[in-house]
């Protein structure tokens, strides 16, 4: 049930077109979102894995102290799918089908590691695009079981319900989730039930105020260890179930950097997101097409010593009308000027609901930016010069490509 | 042989020599004992079984020190009549999550001190213990518990990455400090290499000498 996340390939095909990818979110993992000061993209992603979760039919957990679950459920985009999915979906809710699910995967792809590969390799490409301007339809959304927590609604919470000495609000969620997971059989605990399906978790903006922890609101909490310990045992019932989960995180508003420091190491993915609304950088050129940073702070090392590490750790995002892409950035000195290259390739995937391939989609395009100055020199070149290039930017220990090769797209 | 292991995660060493910890499991060699797992007993599980408490009462703040967890490490290295294991080593995976968990920094200093007095002295055993830490880190209890634990160790592996930044075929540098000895003032013996992580193996050599580069 693990997506394997192997290196990714780059691939051309007739169109011209390279191909990025990468694996996914791994069923057991936990993944944290470091949110962007206004929470607006960060909030984004989390709707994206949710909208996910419903068009694989998978069950989704939602838990947040400040928006009720509902609304946060009512504003999923909409899928990009043809008519017959949503009709077979629905025919096929009202039916209770029997058929096994061969492949349950989640992936949210957001980087690949480069190799140039001249031959077009076959792998599964799974995944399904999202349209952010329109929400996903009530049909949809009902077709799948979800479930909730919100924390006014379990308000007021008894005093002496104190589990492990934790903040009550996170004990509260553990039992809930806890619960879940046992009675719908996540954790294997009624083999009898049905088909196997993935509990999709999903925790908005889990330390801030709202959930009664004071660890964004000074330097000194009261109680550091409520939301480590929670992170702990999360991460134990994630292990033991078929589920995973994304949480998001004010961690901008944490000044105790030891707390952050902690939470990274209890995770299994760690992003953050820097937007650039109200800074500087929001007027700099370099960054005009984009709204801002995703860095990667931890990737997980999954049955194996190593993980899947890319060269580019530039990764910038953007939202455009109706999609929201994270594009790497790469700067490579030829001794006059700097080459931008910029690969663009995102997108919130899995194998739909029986394990069919998607349809491959174009997904990437490799452009080359020249600052003004130096477009006379630009000499175009075919695509054996444009892999060779790319060749030498995956050989990493700060190889210099002399790249001055583009692919018009 | 014991192992505390706090994530799931196999012990990198035996890991990477390709030994099966499943089978050294079954044959008794190992006891494993896996933090997440226990934890969640701990948590969810039914009260009071048969009044023996969890390796990680800590957490639920009944008790204050890591006594449990030294008495289950005792116990389950302690030689029995069947025994013939010859060595015995404990590792520990890793000692920072305590500090999350609720530990104290004087408590799990001491748990390391107790673990030592039984299994190095009186077991004339091993133990390797792995933490977390970087230069740059502001978490202080961390530090403090790193400090301490160089201080006390014989052979410290200090792994970190690349200065100069990710590179693919060098994923890092480990810096092997040997202590001659703990209380003379000889000067520690220290050698530098560098390494690159495959899947489930990982190459060693000398800085600079990475086959990328020959």
């Amino acid at each position: 049930m693990v997506v394997q996340s192997s290196a990714g390939s780059f691939y051309n095909d007739d169109d011209n077109t390279v191909y990025c990818e990468s694996g996914g979110l791994a069923v057991g993992t936990l993944l944290l979102i470091e949110e962007d000061k206004y929470g607006v993209y960060s909030s984004l992603l989390l709707k994206y894995f949710l909208a996910e979760g419903v068009v694989c039919g998978h069950d989704l957990f939602v838990a947040s102290a400040q928006d009720p679950p509902a609304n946060i459920l009512k504003e999923l985009p909409a899928p990009l799918l043809d008519d017959n999915f949503i009709t077979e979906r629905v025919e096929a809710t009202a039916a209770k089908s029997e058929d096994c699910q061969d492949s349950m995967q989640i992936a949210w792809r957001y980087q690949n590691a480069p190799k140039v590969e001249t031959s077009p390799t076959t792998s599964i490409k799974f995944g399904h695009y999202y349209d952010v301007s329109q929400k996903m339809s009530p049909e949809l959304l009902q077709s799948i079981k979800w479930h909730s927590f919100f924390l006014p609604d379990e308000m007021p919470l008894e005093p002496k319900l104190k589990m492990c000495n934790m903040n009550c609000g996170y004990a509260r969620l553990l039992q809930s989730i806890q619960s879940v997971i046992y009675q719908e059989g996540f954790d294997g605990s009624h083999p009898q039930k049905k088909q196997k399906n993935i509990l999709r978790i999903g925790i908005q903006s889990l330390g801030s105020l709202l959930w009664d922890d004071d660890i964004c609101s000074t330097n000194t909490p009261e109680d550091i260890h409520s939301i480590t310990k929670f992170l702990y045992v999360l991460r134990g019932l994630l292990r033991k179930s078929l589920s995973a989960c994304i949480i998001t995180m004010p961690s901008h508003l944490i000044e105790n950097k030891a707390i952050m420091e902690r939470v990274t190491n209890l995770s299994d993915v760690v992003v953050g997101l820097e937007s650039f609304i109200g800074s500087e950088r929001e007027t700099n050129p370099l960054y005009k097409d984009y709204h801002g940073l995703l860095h990667v702070h931890q990737i997980p090392r999954l049955n194996s010593l190593i993980c899947d590490v890319s060269d580019t750790k530039d990764l910038a995002f953007r939202l455009k009308r109706k999609q929201f892409t994270v594009e790497w950035r790469c700067l490579h000195l030829t001794g006059f000027a700097y080459d931008v290259l910029y690969l663009s390739q995102v997108r919130f995937q899995s194998a739909d609901l029986y394990g069919n391939p998607m349809p491959p989609l174009p997904c990437c395009s490799l452009r080359l930016h020249l600052p003004p100055d130096l477009s006379d020199t630009v000499s175009r070149s075919s695509k054996q010069d444009l892999a060779e290039s790319a060749k030498l930017l995956s050989s990493g220990c700060g190889a210099m490509a002399i790249g001055k090769k583009h692919l018009d797209f | 042989a014991c192992s505390c292991s706090c994530p799931a995660a196999q012990p990198c060493f035996v890991a990477c020599q390709g030994v099966s910890l499943t089978a050294a499991k079954e044959r008794g060699q190992l006891v494993f004992l896996e933090g997440l797992k226990s934890c969640l007993d701990l948590v969810f599980g039914e009260e009071e079984r048969s009044g023996q408490p969890s390796p990680l009462q800590f957490i639920s703040g009944s008790v204050s020190n890591l006594k449990d967890l030294f008495d289950f490490v005792r116990t389950s290295l302690t030689p029995t009549d069947s025994d013939c294991w010859k060595g015995r080593v404990l590792l520990v995976d890793d000692l920072s999550v305590l500090l999350s968990l609720g530990a104290a920094p004087v408590d799990v200093l001491d748990f390391i001190h107790y673990c030592r007095m039984v299994v190095c002295s009186q077991l004339k055993g091993n133990i390797v213990v792995l933490v977390h830490g970087s230069e740059d880190s502001e978490d202080e209890e961390n530090k403090l518990v790193v400090t301490s634990l160089c201080h006390h160790s014989n052979l410290i592996l200090w792994v970190e990455g690349l200065a100069t930044g990710f590179c693919k075929d060098v994923h890092g540098e480990i810096k092997i400090i040997k202590r001659l000895s703990l209380e003379s003032t000889e000067k520690d013996v220290i050698q530098i290499y560098q390494y690159k992580i495959q899947d489930k193996n990982v190459t060693f050599f000398a800085r600079g000498l990475s086959a990328a580069v020959l």
